[in-house]
């Protein structure tokens, strides 16, 4: 199938006894906008985590653009770009600096460099401020620039990790719409996380819920509504990871968020 | 090419540093104090019991402290990022993880030369002199192999530890002694047997006396000794950062 861009074959993610993510499969198709939704804590982080080369998978296969993410990752990240779920900018410089840092990363050729940092800080229309500190910056404007710099070295693939939360309508709309626009005119995949079903139903062609580490449905709004005889996407959602309140802890683990809890027990 | 990513690397810690002077001051600050509080306060008794001069004594030392704390301290730096997310956005870039070790830890390395260089000169203007200005191009070839040295083993420890606290009981429960119970502050062969053990198992008095060699002439364990021991430790610094950096997940 060369068609599919993103592919987890029976994934496994374990923190010593706790099984963060249990033996789940998907493909995303090139050119999709593919949502993945969750309760909190239901291993969407982790997921991303391993897909972006961060976490290696306790067992299973996990293929980005062809290129095995455990065995070929230099060639894996430089397929995708991601925008984190907390900033990850360097306070201390410019957004230019910014920028350039990833250019370099990324081996994006020196006679490119400039021009392409240009065109994209123009984009998310920070161009006129690219010479301030990235510290006096907004909380809208760290995020226009983070997908600014993940999308520098034109990417296959964009990985947005709750990439709203806390911003305003405004820019909410504007960042939907430009990668709507990068998903129909460039045919880039995007493989996003959020909370808010809205989003996912307007933007997604197709949507993964996922809930205790398993993927409990996966479909177009369409097909989960009909699976769940619900008639909206919220409806469908909450029938298939019932209602209860969820903090990203368990039990098990003193209350503990599992990624902390792994860490206070050392687990590497 | 294959430079870039670490020239970029590097330069990224410059400009954090030089950017926040405060960072700059508060570091020499420390070293400076010692100086002058010990170099004054007890070079007359030192004198007196027959040992010579004794801020002649304490520079090498103080030098060693200077590349030790903020060596070390550096390594605050890989945890800020790991807390502030910038570690993330060099993990996941395409690039081998021993460049950006590299990268970061030649930065820290050149922060804490400058720092050393600082507080050398402000010794010079204390009225210290090298024994052998000749021999200075050896005491600046001594300091970079301790200062990546010291890096390498902030940035290991660094990865080690999740939060600053973590890193604080390291501070207290590992750096204070190696710098205490070397042979920074006080002569080695007067001491009682188990502080002189204790010194002697030090790696970090071997660079002290290193120092003391190349800028007073002054040795307890021979110069020959003290390159091979500082090599080993080098060496077995920078295994310990790459096998712990390597190790990072994020």
């Amino acid at each position: 199938m060369p068609n599919t861009v993103i592919s987890a074959q029976n994934v496994v993610k374990t923190f010593g006894d706790i099984k963060a993510v249990d033996d789940i499969s998907f493909d995303v198709k090139a050119g999709e906008i593919f949502a993945f939704l969750g309760p909190n804590g239901a291993g969407k982080s982790t997921t991303i985590s391993m897909l972006t080369t961060m976490l290696r998978p306790t067992g299973g296969k996990l293929m980005l653009n062809n290129h095995d993410v455990t065995k070929e990752q230099d060639k894996a990240r430089k397929s995708f770009g991601i925008v984190f779920q907390d900033p990850a900018l360097e306070e201390e410089l410019t957004a230019y600096e910014n920028m350039k840092v990833h250019a370099v990363l990324y081996g994006i050729p020196k006679d490119e460099q400039e021009q392409r940092i240009e065109e994209l800080l123009r984009l998310v229309d920070l161009w006129d401020r690219r010479d301030s500190y990235v510290k006096t910056y907004s909380g809208g404007m760290r995020r226009r620039l983070e997908i600014a710099r993940g999308l520098l070295h034109h990417p296959k693939i964009l990985f947005l990790d709750e990439p709203t939360l806390g911003l305003d309508t405004q820019t909410r709309n504007l960042l939907w719409d430009y990668v709507e626009k990068l998903s129909r005119h460039e045919g880039m995949t995007i493989f996003f996380t959020t909370h808010y079903l809205d989003e996912a139903e307007s933007v997604a062609d197709r949507i993964a819920i996922i809930d205790h580490g398993k993927i409990v449905a996966t479909g177009t709004v369409k097909q989960l509504a009909k699976q769940t005889g619900t008639n909206t996407l919220e409806e469908a959602y909450l029938e298939l990871t019932g209602r209860g309140v969820r903090d990203e802890t368990s039990l098990s683990n003193n209350g503990l968020n599992v990624r902390t809890a792994l860490r206070n027990r050392n687990i590497r | 090419m294959e430079f870039d990513v670490i020239y970029i690397l590097w330069l990224r810690q410059m400009k954090r540093y030089f950017r926040s002077r405060s960072r700059v001051l508060g570091a020499i600050g420390q070293p400076i104090l010692f100086l002058l509080a010990l170099g004054y306060g007890i070079g007359s008794v030192y004198k007196r019991a027959g040992q010579g001069n004794y801020l002649e004594f304490l520079v090498p030392g103080i030098i060693v402290q200077t590349l030790l704390f903020s060596g070390v301290f550096w390594g605050i730096q890989i945890l800020f990022d790991k807390r502030f997310g910038f570690l993330k956005e060099m993990l996941v870039a395409p690039v081998p993880r021993v460049k950006i070790l590299l990268g970061n830890a030649l930065g820290g390395s050149t922060i804490s030369l400058i720092q050393a260089l600082l507080v050398f000169v402000i010794s010079i203007a204390l009225g210290f002199r090298p024994e052998n200005w000749v021999l200075l191009p050896l005491v600046f070839v001594i300091a970079v192999a301790l200062s990546i040295t010291l890096t390498s083993f902030g940035a290991g420890i660094a990865s080690m530890v999740e939060d600053f606290q973590g890193f604080q009981g390291i501070n207290n429960f590992l750096i204070f002694p190696l710098f205490f119970l070397s042979s920074a502050l006080y002569p080695l062969n007067n001491a009682p047997t188990w502080l002189r053990i204790l010194g002697e198992v030090n790696p970090l008095s071997y660079s002290v006396d290193a120092l003391r060699y190349t800028l007073i002439h002054q040795t307890h364990f021979g110069i020959g000794k003290d390159l091979v021991v500082m090599s080993v430790t080098l060496i077995l610094s920078v295994a310990f950062a790459v096998n712990r950096f390597n190790r990072i997940q994020v």
